[in-house]
């Protein structure tokens, strides 16, 4: 039996250019990790504390008549109420909360329902008292009466015109004019280039396919949860579990009318985010309850709430039509995409939209994105947002393109490949990329190179991108007198940053990772940093933890001279140490430096600030080997390789780890995840049991190749990595299917019951010839 | 409600409590007993993250009532690690990137806490078998099964 131990784990330290990153020290908040010591937001505990509990509707669409919550004011225990009457009406405006923009009138319509309710699980009221248990029994003594309306929660349905209308105000903006026609679209947007017309005239072979996606959930294992507590002199504290305390700083101020001075997020560790832990769901009820109490209120949502309350990532309607000369040149592309928003407007269409035939380079590509509102959650940033159900879609059809014209699928792409200079279908010209590097590396996997052989066995490919994020980040360096440095630094760290973030710091100044000490303090404890999502935080907030480490170098090297009596000018840095240029005799470590802060003017604190633009874009292969069940309609992922730029490995573990945790994500989307509704309108399977992510039992390893293209603008050369994983494993399996069944498939998720359904699709076709 | 006397050993110190009939075990551990190690992810028996030993059996804290902990010894994360050190289990964790967020990562240990006492040289086969029963959303599973691969063999070393 083989076993791995972590001396199998390369480095990537650039033959030695580096001695910290590209290594693979212990995560410094990894021992509280192993032994239940570290505090996520489901642990806070306080004095006086009040447990809240949320009244849900159980109805998809619904109006609201009347909320008469006396009869549970009066259990014993109970101790306040929310509902809408008590938020004050806040006006539309618009809110940047990391991945997504979201209207704050819909944030607080959504945190509880006034008029309407949107989806079955939408927030109408809630209960604080003195333990959980009693606040749940208060819920069922709120008496709501409801005027059930028709629901609508199928995107194609949603467009119709004579579908139910969740608003009966919202026109479609039409290529960004309002359009005055009332619907549930509430937008079309288009990114064209070239002529479609004569892209197709000029191909041998044009495909077109239509492409279902049901509604998924990020999954995250931890349950929302926040504790808020206004207090007296008018503040309001917050403990969440969130990957963006300032945008939930942002979220609470503006649905509670407060300046943001007043309110102060502390977050927590968090149990898994995926994109889906940006936007404020009980917050503002559990505020509206503390002030009415004076203590502090916790609330935490079971996993059926999570389900039917939060999240989603957006089911997906999707028409792809492309064009390929014989010669594998792709001549056109259209792209039809509508995507369900949910509840309100704002799906990720429009990131799928840019993301959906970004790696490869086509003259003549029209594309169109519709955001639909459906009875459903109000959809939510999931791992590249926009960009899995996109790739389903468009690559899918470049298999076949491939398959029509005898070409191989990774060859079709290779010839396809954008590069720097490539204009996208949005208009953005590409910079320094790493797409064909990245194909031509999964080209050259052993995984790719080998043979599959054996019955329903089949082998697909696919490709994917993502833009990677930049913007605001903040670090602050302060060093003990025993040369070890307190790092603070604003990004939550949802999977070993901390690590990350140290590393940069040690690698700057010389010392290791043990010496570094990072913490993540409040909002008003560190300068605004933007969420952790958009695979930004190694590269913004990495690039701030730069500068403030280069500012204590900077510092060091004044302190240094004045230590040493000599002139300022006359210090550099080389390899750890502080070195008299006219006299090398004269050296001191950091170490040194830091002991005699106090005598050499005091503390030593350097900071860093930036707003990072210049992220570079991800692109990601994978390859993975099927074998298809043809009794059962069960698909056995035998082998799985995800190929990916990744710019700069700063702690490859971790970026291994974010390739293989999103590629079984993937694997779940492909195969057995999905929101079933019932004819009423309401998720059917809102549990585990019911709502199947993979196990380990269901995974086979995910071999990672890290490819490293640098990122220009970063002085490590990094990129983000976390997200472009998630792009392509659906449409890489599916033509694994393909390739090992002969049935093309256009739904997600590829369960079972589809592949039976294929299958036996495909024997009436050939028995009728 | 009036609440009910329950006398229990947990991580192998005697530990009496008192709760409502409806409290689950895993609701006693977190909020009575302060071992917030211990954490919730469904609290329906679907995702392991409330994992702990009953009498030496893997169970789901939040499927069992705590009233029926009388009498019995319960084992959590916290009782892994003993004032030498982290059990190696743990390190292993560490030194393989086993845990992204670290939400499931206490639920795994003691789960694989518990397929060593039974099995100490498992397969990766029969790794991924017993710790079907725990989900986690991060990591896709890789690293955490090389960690209990390895801490096998150091448990075995060790004996």
């Amino acid at each position: 039996m083989s076993v791995f131990t972590s001396k199998d784990y390369p480095d990537y330290t650039d033959d030695g250019k580096y001695k910290v990153i590209g290594t693979r020290p212990i995560r410094h908040d990894g021992v509280d990790k192993v032994t239940g010591a570290a505090m996520y937001g489901g642990d806070v505990r306080l004095p006086g504390l009040l447990f809240g509990k949320v009244l849900r509707s159980p109805h998809p669409h619904a109006k609201i008549l009347s909320i008469d919550t006396s009869e549970a004011l009066k259990l014993d225990g109970v101790r306040a109420v929310a509902t809408a009457d008590d938020l004050v009406d806040v006006v539309d405006k618009l809110s940047n909360i990391g991945e997504t923009t979201v209207n704050v009138r819909e944030i607080a319509k959504n945190s509880l329902a006034s008029d309407k309710v949107l989806y079955t699980g939408h927030a109408v009221a809630a209960v604080c008292a003195t333990n959980p248990h009693i606040a749940e029994e208060a819920l069922d003594l709120i008496k709501v009466e409801y005027e059930v309306l028709q629901p609508v929660i199928d995107v194609r349905k949603a467009m119709a015109d004579d579908a139910p209308l969740l608003d009966e105000n919202r026109t479609t903006r039409e290529l960004g004019e309002d359009s005055g026609k009332k619907s549930n679209i509430a937008s079309h947007n288009q990114h064209a280039m070239g002529d479609l017309d004569e892209g197709f005239a000029a191909a041998d072979v044009v495909v077109e396919r239509e492409f279902d996606t049901a509604t998924i959930h990020q999954g995250y294992i931890e349950p929302h949860n926040c504790t808020v507590w206004w207090k007296k002199d008018g503040t309001v504290t917050v403990w969440v579990s969130t990957q963006g305390p300032f945008e939930i700083r942002s979220q609470v101020a503006e649905v509670l009318d407060l300046p943001v001075s007043k309110v102060k997020v502390m977050p927590c560790e968090i149990g898994g985010g995926f994109g889906g832990k940006f936007p404020t769901y009980m917050e503002p009820a559990a505020a509206i309850m503390s002030h009415k109490t004076g203590q502090p209120v916790k609330m935490l949502m079971s996993r059926t709430e999570v389900f039917q309350a939060t999240g989603p990532a957006p089911g997906s309607y999707m028409k792809v039509k492309m064009g390929v000369k014989n010669d594998g040149t792709i001549t056109a592309a259209h792209a039809y995409m509508a995507y369900e928003a949910g509840a309100y407007p704002g799906s990720a269409v429009g990131a799928g939209a840019a993301c959906i035939l970004a790696p490869y380079n086509i003259a003549n590509v029209t594309i169109d994105a519709y955001d639909v509102v459906v009875n459903k959650p109000k959809s939510s940033a999931y791992r590249a947002p926009g960009a899995p159900n996109a790739a389903f879609a468009s690559e899918s059809v470049i298999d076949e393109l491939a398959e029509k014209i005898g070409m191989d699928p990774m060859a079709l792409r290779l010839k396809n490949a954008c590069h720097e200079g490539t204009r996208r279908a949005d208009g953005t010209i590409f910079g320094k990329i790493g797409c064909i590097e990245t194909f031509q590396a999964a080209k050259d996997s052993d995984h790719y190179k080998s043979n599959l052989e054996g019955a329903n066995r089949g082998r697909g490919v696919a490709g994917g991108f993502w833009f990677n994020g930049g913007g605001m980040s903040s670090a602050a360096i302060s060093v003990n007198d025993n040369g070890t440095i307190n790092l603070n630094e604003g990004s939550v760290d949802i999977g070993g940053s901390r690590a990350s973030m140290a590393m940069i710091v040690a690698e700057t100044l010389g010392l290791t990772a043990d010496d570094i000490n990072p913490s993540i303090p409040d909002t008003s404890s560190i300068g605004f940093t933007g969420g952790t999502g958009g695979s930004r935080v190694t590269y913004a907030t990495g690039h701030a933890c730069y500068n403030a480490a280069e500012d204590v170098k900077a510092e060091m090297c004044k302190r240094a001279a004045r230590q040493l009596e000599v002139e300022e000018g006359q210090i550099e840095y080389q390899d750890g140490r502080f070195v008299c240029t006219s006299d090398a005799s004269k050296t001191l470590t950091v170490k040194e430096v830091a002991a005699s802060q106090g005598s050499t003017g005091g503390p030593i604190t350097g900071k860093g600030s930036v707003n990072a633009g210049g992220a570079g874009n991800a692109f990601a292969v994978h390859v993975v080997d099927v074998e298809v069940d043809p009794e059962t309609g069960k698909v056995e992922i035998l082998r799985f390789t995800a190929v990916q730029d990744v710019g700069k490995a700063i702690h490859p573990s971790y970026v291994e780890g974010q390739i293989q945790g999103g590629a079984v994500q993937g694997i779940g989307w492909a195969l057995s995840e999905g929101y079933f509704y019932g004819e009423d309108g309401s998720m059917a399977n809102p549990t585990f049991l019911d709502y199947r992510m993979p196990t380990c039992f269901d995974v086979p390893t995910i071999e990672t190749i890290l490819v490293e293209v640098p990122n220009p603008a970063s002085p490590h050369g990094i990129r983000g990595v976390g997200e472009v994983p998630l792009v392509p494993p659906m449409a890489a399996i599916a033509n694994a299917i393909h390739n090992a069944v002969g049935s093309r498939m256009g739904e997600l998720p590829m369960s079972p019951d589809k592949i039976i359904a294929a299958l036996q699709d495909a024997q009436l076709s050939e028995a009728a010839g | 409600m009036s609440k009910i006397h329950v006398q229990t050993t947990i991580n192998e110190e005697a530990t009496e409590f008192l709760c409502e009939p409806r409290e689950s075990l895993l609701e006693v551990l977190r909020e009575t007993l302060g071992f917030t190690g211990t954490k919730e992810g469904c609290n329906d028996g679907n995702c392991g993250a409330c994992s702990v030993t009953l009498d030496g059996v893997l169970i789901d804290s939040c499927l069992m009532l705590a009233v029926e902990a009388e009498g019995k010894s319960i084992s959590t994360v916290e009782g892994l690690a003993n004032p030498e050190g982290l059990h190696p289990i743990q390190q292993a964790f560490l030194e393989h990137a086993a845990l992204q967020c670290g939400i499931c990562t206490p639920g795994f240990l003691v789960a694989s806490k518990a397929l060593l006492d039974h099995n100490p040289e498992p397969s990766e086969h029969e790794i991924r078998h017993w710790l079907a029963g725990n989900l986690c959303r991060c990591t896709g599973y890789d690293k955490i099964v090389r960690a209990v691969l390895e801490a096998a063999q150091t448990v075995r070393a060790s004996a």
